[in-house]
Formats: structure tokens, C-alpha cells, sequence
């Protein structure tokens, strides 16, 4: 890996924290901006190599910029890599949500932020809306029929009978896993 | 203050192990943690969190960790909150980077993750129906009925809709346009 002595932990901090800064909306936008960062502008890491890299990023719990940051700090410079870009990662939004947190209050009490939030809030709905209509088409696209079912009835235990969050996820995912495994094989044996 | 920084850690930690599939799936964790188990905001804190979050740079998860924390506990709070939210995806992210360059095989991991998909569109689905109630009716609404509907909120709700799904415009500025279109007809209407 000769590769690894090109790179500089501080190019590599400022690339990141650039990127971290500015990426609204969060999530997927992150990946092809990275893909393109570090692939495409300072050949860092190969195409091939990054898609299996984001497919980590998407894999493990949390938020994918900060996955993604952290895969790509360990694969150009190990333990320490990975720190340093999970630093660059997070002080973007740190820094600016401190100084709105310790404004709030002040902020909050104006009539105009007041009447903006309220109309913002309601556009949130509509983007929440938006996300999940998106996602359940994903759902229903693939045919996965236990998948649908798993989905209303962990809406109903969530929505009507406030069942814990926690063992929503443990139980509905095993019953997930189980499911999309057992399709998987189907689909192996019906090519093979 | 030792008990209050533990707990702000646990929260996080627990919001940045069971946010899978990134992005939204921390929504209703946090609501889960931060209104409902800890009371350290409000439902309409919770609201105004998201929607910030929507419009700075950073994860939903990261953003709310620092608000919740600085509130709670000034900025060592939001950076233990921080600290907490990002542990978890540390440990696994750099596992399972073990694990791919000794052994270049994912598919498990990837398996599980779809499988987790329904329950993950279920909790953003309910986090999506409180933000709906909190947004839809009017402020300080008591129960769910008819007269408690605000109109005003429900028409720029499809309006967003619509500019979302039908124009596919940026969220970003479907909501700062109408944030200011609400202020405009209240201040001049």
C-alpha cells in the first residue's frame, strides 16, 4: 500500500470537514460527495473499493456521514484516521447547533421566528410524509409481503399501544432478517 | 451533574446503536428518548430540533445530541451527547471494516439491514404521525377533533406536499419558503 504515504491527515481533515459543512439534508446526499472528493478529485481510494466501503457505511447503525467518515479515515490512515474524521465530521454541526442551542430561547420568543417555525413545521410534516410515502413504494415495488405486514402491525404496536421502541426493532428485525434471508436463498436456488 | 452526563450519554449512545438505515431512523429514537423517557424537551422542542436540523449542516442524530445536550448541560453536555450518539457506529463501522478487508464478504450484514427495513419505515412512520398532530393542529390542542384543526397549517402541509412529491423541489427551500410565507401573512395579513 504505497498509496497510504500520499495522503495527509490534514488534507484529509479539511476535505472532510468541508464536506460535513456543507451538507444539508443529511444522509445520502454525503456519499457521492465523498465518492467524488476522494475518489475522483484526490485518488485516494479506488471506485470499486469505495462502493463496498459505502455498503459498510449503509450497513451500520448511525448516521451515514459519519460512517462513511469513519471508514474512510480507517482505510487512509488506520485508528487515527478514523478519529480525525470523525472529529471533522461532527464539529461542523457541533459548533453550529451549540450557538442556535444558547440563542433559543431568545430567538424562540420573537413573533416572526415563532411564525416561521410554525409554517416550517408544518413543511416538515410534508417532508416526513414524503420519505416514508417513498419508502413504503420501496416496499410494496419488491413484493415483500411479510415485510408489509411486519411494517402496519410494528405501526400499530408503536402508534396505538406505545410498545417499547427498542424491542420493536429487536423483534421485527429477526423476523426481517429471517424473511429477506429465506427470499434471498429462494432466489439463489430459482437462478442456480 | 455526574448522573445527568451518564444519562445524556446512555440516551445517545442507545439513539446511535438502534438508528439503522441512517438519516431518519434516528427521529423516532430520539423522540423515544428525549420526550418521552427524559422529558428534556417538549414535543414542540422536539419539532423546532427537526427542523433546524433540516436546515444546518450535519446528521439529524449529531444535531439533536448537541441541542439536547446544551440544553440540558451546556457544551460539555453536547459534547458527551455527541460522544455517545457516535460510539456505537464507531465500534461497528470499524468491526465490520475488519471483518471486509480480511474476508471481503458483506451480505449478512447487508441481509440484516433489509430485513430491519419495515420496523425502520414503522417508527419513522410513527415519529411522521406525532410531527403531523403537533404541526396540523392547533397550538396547544388538547385532543384530536375537528374544530382543534388549524386550516392555515394544513393547507401550506399539502402545499409542501405537493411541492415535494409532485415539483420534487428541495426540501430545503419548500421549508424556508414557506416558514416565510407564514410569517408574511401574520405579520401583514
Amino acid at each position: 500500500m504505497d498509496k497510504k504515504q500520499e495522503v495527509s491527515l490534514i488534507k484529509m481533515f479539511t476535505s472532510t470537514f468541508t464536506l460535513s459543512m456543507f451538507t444539508f439534508g443529511g444522509g445520502f446526499v454525503i456519499v457521492p460527495l465523498m465518492k467524488k472528493k476522494f475518489v475522483d478529485e484526490l485518488h485516494w481510494v479506488e471506485e470499486k473499493e469505495m462502493m463496498d466501503l459505502v455498503a459498510i457505511a449503509q450497513s451500520s447503525p448511525g448516521a451515514i456521514a459519519v460512517n462513511g467518515s469513519i471508514i474512510i479515515g480507517y482505510r487512509l490512515k488506520g485508528i487515527v484516521g478514523a478519529l480525525v474524521n470523525i472529529l471533522a465530521t461532527v464539529l461542523p454541526p457541533l459548533i453550529i447547533l451549540t450557538i442556535i442551542s444558547y440563542c433559543y430561547d431568545a430567538f424562540r420568543s420573537s413573533a416572526v421566528v415563532s411564525f416561521a417555525m410554525r409554517g416550517m413545521q408544518a413543511a416538515v410534516a410534508a417532508v416526513i410524509v414524503d420519505v416514508v410515502f417513498n419508502m413504503i413504494k420501496g416496499l410494496i415495488v419488491e413484493r415483500n409481503r411479510v415485510g408489509i405486514v411486519v411494517m402496519i402491525l410494528a405501526l400499530i404496536a408503536n402508534s396505538v399501544f406505545k410498545v417499547n421502541i427498542l424491542i420493536l426493532i429487536v423483534v421485527c428485525g429477526a423476523i426481517g432478517t429471517v424473511n429477506t434471508m429465506s427470499r434471498e436463498k429462494a432466489r439463489k436456488e430459482r437462478i442456480g | 451533574m455526574i448522573e445527568i452526563f451518564f444519562k445524556l450519554f446512555w440516551s445517545f449512545f442507545q439513539i446511535g446503536l438502534f438508528s439503522i438505515g441512517g438519516g431518519y431512523a434516528a427521529m423516532p429514537l430520539i423522540q423515544n428518548q428525549v420526550v418521552a423517557i427524559h422529558g428534556w424537551l417538549t414535543m414542540t422542542q422536539f419539532a423546532d430540533i427537526i427542523t433546524i436540523a433540516e436546515m444546518t449542516p450535519g446528521p439529524i442524530a449529531i444535531n439533536s445530541a448537541t441541542f439536547v445536550g446544551t440544553q440540558v448541560a451546556g457544551l460539555p453536555g453536547a459534547i458527551i451527547a455527541t460522544i455517545g450518539c457516535v460510539l456505537p457506529s464507531c465500534i461497528i463501522v470499524l468491526t465490520l471494516a475488519w471483518v471486509y478487508y480480511k474476508y471481503r464478504e458483506l451480505s449478512v450484514m447487508q441481509g440484516i439491514l433489509s430485513g430491519l427495513r419495515p420496523v425502520v419505515v414503522a417508527l419513522i412512520a410513527g415519529a411522521g404521525i406525532s410531527l403531523c398532530k403537533l404541526a396540523l393542529l392547533k397550538e396547544g390542542a388538547a385532543g384530536l377533533s375537528w374544530s382543534q384543526i388549524d386550516l392555515l397549517s394544513v393547507g401550506l402541509f399539502a402545499a409542501a406536499l405537493i411541492a415535494l412529491r409532485k415539483f420534487k423541489l428541495n426540501p430545503i427551500w419548500v421549508m424556508a419558503s414557506i416558514g416565510v410565507f407564514n410569517v408574511v401573512i401574520h405579520i401583514w395579513g
